[in-house]
């Protein structure tokens, strides 16, 4: 359990301390918000009709701009060969560096979301469902985002690969977390994209580890 | 951590290895014991490195075994990897951390002890820089703080890809005596090197030699059988 927290703790830091990781995948966000209203007119009305659609495309970016450093700095100075030396199994390892890049990712996303829900001019009902759907569907972008990221180390241009590789495995989320806010304001029936949002989420915990461990393995041989 | 009193024999037998489509050597093979040494020579290219991913059981040997104590390793794997230290050719040093987080957090995920953290980094002469961050190092700082880590969780076999490339005489001697300390603990070190470390008692295994089997059964006529 000391060795999970351990690299939990030096995944954390190594995101805040390196460069701003952590402001660059929030400061993508922000700005890929606030280019649509430049970008297709200011009228709140439809603004209002598809903020909450925005938002979401936008954490997909921000999700897929921030992979690469999950594995790509063990990979290249050779950390990785003592992660799968350790006594924490890799799948294990996994999954405590896709919870570190949630905290980091994810969590602050879904906080200043509310933020750019005003912005857009959403009503106070749909900017809750969209903090609440990106709570409970972000989980999901960094765990499926781990495959891509094992997948591509040691490609040429690994960034633009994986976000080839994740952006259709991100679809499901895109479609129930832009769903669950247009649903809640439209008949107030979000409960069944949410549940469907934790759901992804869900299956993604115990699978993407699985299934990037897999991968990273065979980056390694 | 009682890991070093360990006696089982790490045996190596038929070893052979591919990478791609070029067989690096075969029909390797080996015993050491507790206390022992070997020490892998041969030219660049002959496969030292890769002998050392294979006993590390990061690469999977093409054909043949490793194994400790008469158990296959892949039979008790993850028992294997808690018996080793592999110290290969990269640092696994991120440049934003701190030299004694660094040492501090390896040790860790091999449930080290962590009073073990700052006597470790003393030996290797790395004292007064531990809240340095390790972008300040050097590349012969850098790989101190590596071979610290054999210093900071024990585990009965070292293996080290030429540990003494990118360190000075201080260095080297630091790192002598701690493979001297360490076998007269029990403990067992394979070493590839270029250089002729001065070590008792150690065999010398010349990768050139399976290098060149290897050539001869990938083309036999070429080699002139």
């Amino acid at each position: 359990m000391r060795a999970y927290l351990g690299l939990f703790r030096r995944e954390v830091l190594l995101a805040i301390r390196q460069g701003g990781e952590l402001g660059l995948a929030l400061g993508f966000f922000v700005l890929a918000v606030v280019l649509f209203p430049l970008g297709v007119g200011p009228e709140a009305e439809m603004l209002r009709r598809i903020g909450a659609g925005i938002v979401w495309v936008a954490a997909l970016l921000a999700a897929v701009v921030s992979l690469d450093r999950l594995f790509a700095a063990d990979y290249a100075d050779g950390g990785l060969d003592l992660l799968v030396l350790s006594a924490v199994p890799l799948e294990g390892a996994v999954l405590v560096k896709c919870a570190a890049h949630w905290v980091t990712t994810g969590l602050p996303l879904a906080l200043v979301s509310p933020l750019l829900g005003l912005l857009l001019d959403l009503d106070p009902a749909a900017i809750a469902l969209l903090a609440a759907g990106l709570v409970i569907g972000t989980p999901a972008l960094s765990l499926l985002g781990a495959i891509a990221a094992a997948l591509t180390l040691g490609a040429r241009r690994p960034g633009v690969l994986s976000s080839l590789i994740v952006l259709p495995l991100y679809l499901p989320v895109l479609i129930f977390g832009a769903g669950a806010v247009e649903a809640g304001t439209m008949s107030g029936g979000a409960r069944a994209h949410l549940l469907l949002l934790g759901a992804l989420s869900l299956a993604a915990l115990p699978l993407a580890p699985l299934a990037a461990a897999a991968a990273l393995r065979q980056a390694l041989d | 951590m009682t890991a070093a009193v360990d006696d089982g024999e790490l045996v190596a037998a038929a070893l052979a290895c591919r990478r791609g489509e070029r067989l690096v050597f075969c029909r390797l093979g080996f015993v050491l014991g507790a206390g022992g040494g070997l020490l892998l020579t041969g030219a660049n290219g002959s496969g030292k490195s890769s002998l050392l991913r294979v006993l590390a059981s990061l690469l999977a040997p093409a054909a043949g075994a490793v194994s400790w104590g008469g158990v296959p390793v892949d039979r008790d794997l993850a028992g294997y990897r808690a018996r080793l230290h592999y110290v290969g050719h990269r640092d696994a040093t991120k440049p934003a951390m701190r030299v004694r987080e660094t040492l501090a957090f390896w040790s860790e995920m091999r449930r080290g002890d962590a009073a073990r953290i700052d006597p470790a980094l003393a030996t290797m002469g790395l004292d007064g820089l531990g809240d340095w961050p390790c972008r300040w190092l050097s590349a012969g700082q850098r790989h101190r703080l590596a071979l610290a880590r054999l210093l900071a969780a024990p585990a009965p076999l070292w293996l080290l890809d030429e540990p003494t490339a990118a360190l000075d005489a201080d260095g080297e001697q630091r790192l002598l005596s701690a493979i001297r300390g360490h076998r007269a603990a029990g403990g067992r070190v394979v070493i590839a090197t270029h250089q002729n470390l001065p070590l008792d008692g150690v065999d010398t295994l010349s990768l050139d030699d399976f290098a060149a089997l290897a050539r001869a059964e990938a083309d036999p006529f070429a080699a002139g059988f």
